[in-house]
C-alpha cells in the first residue's frame, strides 16, 4: 500500500496501533454517507438522552 | 413565598434557575448570584482558541435573559454560606460580593429557603508552579481555553506560531494537562486536533511538532477509565481509537505525566514510573486542575463549618458515600443520587460543584508517592441533568412540603452524549461522537466492561462535526430561553 498518511513509521508510538486507510478516510468525509451516519448517531444519542432523564 | 438562591450561572446553575422560575412562577423568588455578566457556551471556546469563532459567538449577556424570565440576578460572587442563620435569626443566608462595575466590592447578605451551589470549578493554575501567576490567574508561559477570554488570547498566540512557521521556523506545540490531578482531558483533546486541522489548512503542518501530554495512564481514558465500544464485531477499548487518531494525525504523546513546573518554553514532569523529564515548547495549552471555588461555611455562632460542608478539594458534600475504600470496592451506588447536602436538606450542589465520592479512572501513584490520575469529569450533559433534577426536587419541596418527591440523577445510572471536535469545517470538519451509558461504570450490572455496550459508542467523521455545530446553536438558543427552550434536552 502506497499511502503517505499511513504514519506507522513516523514514530515508534504509532507502530502498533491501527490507522484508517484511504477508504475509511474518504467515507468519514463523504457527505452522503455522513448524512446517513448523522441520522444514526442522532438516534443513538436521543436514546441515551431519553434513558438519562 | 419561598426564596431559592442559585450560586453560579453556568451550565448547571442556569438550567436549575430557569426551570425553577418556570415551574414556580411569580409566587416564589429565584435569585441567581454569578460573577460574570455574560453566559458562555464553554465547549465552543475551542473554536475561539483556533480563530474559527469569535468571543461574541460563544457568549451573551445574562441580565436581559434573567429580566425576561423574572429571575433576580446579582452579578456577584458568593463568599460564604450560613445554613443556620445567626444566633438571633435562624433564617439561612449567604454573603455575596458584587463584581459588577457599579457595585464592585460591595457586600450583601441574601437569605434563602433553598440553596443550590452550582459554582463549577476554580481553575487552580497555581497548583503547578509557573502554570499560574501566583495570584490565582494563568501565568505567562502557557495559554488556556477554559474561558472565552483565555481562548481569545490563545488564538492570538497561536497565530504568532503559525506566522513563524510560515517563515520557515520550526515550532513546537504542546497541549494537554498541567498537573497530575487534572480532569477535562476532552477539552485538551479537542484543542490539539483543532490546531492540527488549522495547521493543515494554513499550510504550516510540516513546520509544526505537535505533542500531547496528559495525566491519563492510557490515551482515551478521559477521566472515565476509558470506555469499551462495539466496533466491527469486536468490543474494543477507547485506547485503540485514541491512539489511532494520534497516529493518523502524527501527534505523539507523553502520558501518565504530572507536570510539576512550568518555565518559559519548558515543562518539567514526573511520570508514573517515577522518572522525570522535560519538554520544550513554543506554544503550550495546559488545562489546570479543578478545585472548589473556595466558599466558606459558618454555623449560627459564627464557627467555621467549612470542613463539614465541603470536601478537602473544596467541592460540596452531598448524598454520596465518601467512605475511603480501595478501588476494588468502589461501587456505582457510592455516587450521589439527589445531590442534597446530608446536614442541611435545603442545600444542594449541582454540576461540577458537588464532591465526587472517588475517581472513576483507576487510581495510580508514582513510586515517589505522587498521585497521577485523572479526576472525574462532569461534562455538560450530566451537569444540566443534575441541575434540572435539583430544580424538580426543590419545586416539589416548596409545593408538597413533607410529601415532596426528591428527584434522582445518579451518574452511575445516566448516560452522556459527548461530541469531541477534531477540526471545524462544513465539509472537512471532523469530530468524535460518543455516547457512554452509564457515565460511572457499574460492574455489578455490566460485569465485562462496566457499561452497556449497546449504548456505549463512538465514531469519528464529518457527521460528528455537524452535530457539534448544531449543538452549539441549540444550547445557546436554549440558554437564551427562546420559544420552545424547554423542549431541548440537557
Ligand atoms: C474548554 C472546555 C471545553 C469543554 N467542552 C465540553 C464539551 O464539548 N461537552 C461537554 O459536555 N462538556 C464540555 N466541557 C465541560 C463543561 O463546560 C462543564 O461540564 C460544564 O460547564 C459544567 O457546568 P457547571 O455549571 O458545573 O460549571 P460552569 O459551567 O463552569 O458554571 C459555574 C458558574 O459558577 C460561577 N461561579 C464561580 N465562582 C462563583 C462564586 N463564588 N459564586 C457564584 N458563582 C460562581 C462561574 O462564573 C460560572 O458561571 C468543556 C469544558 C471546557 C473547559
Amino acid at each position: 500500500m502506497n499511502d503517505p498518511l499511513l504514519n506507522f513509521r513516523k514514530n515508534p508510538q504509532f507502530t502498533n496501533t491501527m490507522i484508517p486507510d484511504r477508504f475509511v478516510r474518504f467515507m468519514r468525509k463523504c457527505v452522503i454517507w455522513q448524512f446517513i451516519r448523522f441520522t444514526v448517531i442522532n438516534i443513538k444519542m436521543l436514546i441515551v438522552v431519553s434513558k438519562s432523564h | 413565598m419561598a426564596r431559592v438562591v442559585v450560586m453560579g450561572g453556568g451550565v448547571s446553575g442556569h438550567t436549575a434557575a430557569t426551570f425553577m422560575k418556570k415551574w414556580l412562577g411569580k409566587e416564589h423568588d429565584v435569585v441567581v448570584v454569578t460573577p460574570n455578566s455574560q453566559w458562555n457556551w464553554i465547549p465552543s471556546n475551542i473554536w475561539v482558541g483556533v480563530g474559527q469563532m469569535q468571543k461574541k459567538d460563544v457568549v451573551f449577556p445574562l441580565a436581559p435573559i434573567y429580566k425576561k424570565a423574572g429571575i433576580d440576578y446579582r452579578q456577584a460572587k458568593a463568599v460564604s454560606i450560613h445554613p443556620e442563620g445567626k444566633e438571633t435569626d435562624p433564617t439561612p443566608y449567604i454573603t455575596i460580593e458584587y463584581t459588577s462595575e457599579d457595585k464592585k466590592g460591595q457586600t450583601e447578605e441574601i437569605s434563602y429557603d433553598y440553596l443550590v451551589n452550582a459554582t463549577g470549578p476554580k481553575l487552580n493554575f497555581d497548583a503547578t508552579p509557573g502554570l499560574g501567576d501566583g495570584n490565582g490567574q494563568i501565568g505567562n508561559h502557557t495559554v488556556s481555553v477554559c474561558t472565552a477570554d483565555h481562548a481569545v488570547h490563545a488564538n492570538l498566540e497561536l497565530k504568532k506560531i503559525f506566522e513563524k512557521a510560515k517563515k520557515g521556523e520550526r515550532q513546537k506545540i504542546l497541549v494537554g494537562t498541567g498537573h497530575g490531578m487534572c480532569t477535562c482531558q476532552g477539552a485538551a483533546f479537542e484543542y490539539i486536533f483543532n490546531i492540527e486541522h488549522e495547521a493543515n489548512k494554513a499550510g504550516v503542518r510540516d513546520m509544526l511538532d505537535i505533542k500531547w501530554i496528559s495525566n491519563e495512564s492510557f490515551l482515551g481514558d478521559f477521566g472515565m477509565g476509558g470506555m469499551h465500544m462495539k466496533v466491527g464485531g469486536y468490543v474494543v477499548s477507547s485506547k485503540l481509537f485514541a491512539e489511532s487518531l494520534h497516529a493518523e494525525r502524527n501527534v505523539p504523546w507523553i502520558i501518565g505525566a504530572h507536570v510539576n513546573k512550568v518555565e518559559e518554553g519548558k515543562v518539567h514532569y514526573e511520570l508514573l514510573d517515577g522518572t522525570t523529564g522535560t519538554e520544550e515548547f513554543d506554544f503550550a495549552m495546559l488545562i489546570p486542575p479543578f478545585g472548589g471555588v473556595g466558599l466558606k461555611a459558618y454555623d449560627k455562632n459564627g464557627e467555621d463549618i467549612t470542613e463539614k460542608i465541603f470536601a478537602p478539594n473544596g467541592f460540596m458534600k452531598v448524598d454520596a458515600d465518601y467512605t475511603a475504600k480501595p478501588y476494588e470496592e468502589w461501587k456505582a451506588s457510592d455516587w450521589p443520587r439527589t445531590y442534597q447536602n446530608p446536614d442541611y436538606k435545603n442545600m444542594f450542589a449541582a454540576g461540577i460543584a458537588f464532591a465526587p465520592p472517588h475517581l472513576i479512572s483507576k487510581p495510580a501513584t508514582s513510586p515517589n508517592g505522587t498521585p497521577i490520575n485523572p479526576t472525574p469529569p462532569r461534562t455538560g450533559m450530566p451537569a444540566g441533568i443534575i441541575g434540572k433534577a435539583v430544580a424538580h426536587s426543590i419545586c416539589s419541596m416548596i409545593k408538597d412540603g413533607e410529601n415532596a418527591h426528591i428527584h434522582e440523577a445518579s451518574m452511575a445510572e445516566m448516560g452522556a452524549a459527548c461530541v469531541a471536535s477534531a477540526g471545524k469545517g462544513l465539509f472537512d470538519g471532523q469530530a468524535a461522537a460518543m455516547t457512554v451509558y452509564p457515565v460511572v461504570p457499574d460492574y455489578d450490572k455490566y460485569p465485562a466492561t462496566g457499561r452497556d455496550p449497546e449504548y456505549t459508542y463512538g465514531e469519528i467523521g464529518l457527521a460528528g462535526h455537524w452535530i457539534k455545530h448544531i449543538l452549539h446553536h441549540m444550547f445557546i438558543y436554549k440558554a437564551k430561553l427562546k420559544p420552545g427552550w424547554t423542549l431541548i434536552p440537557e
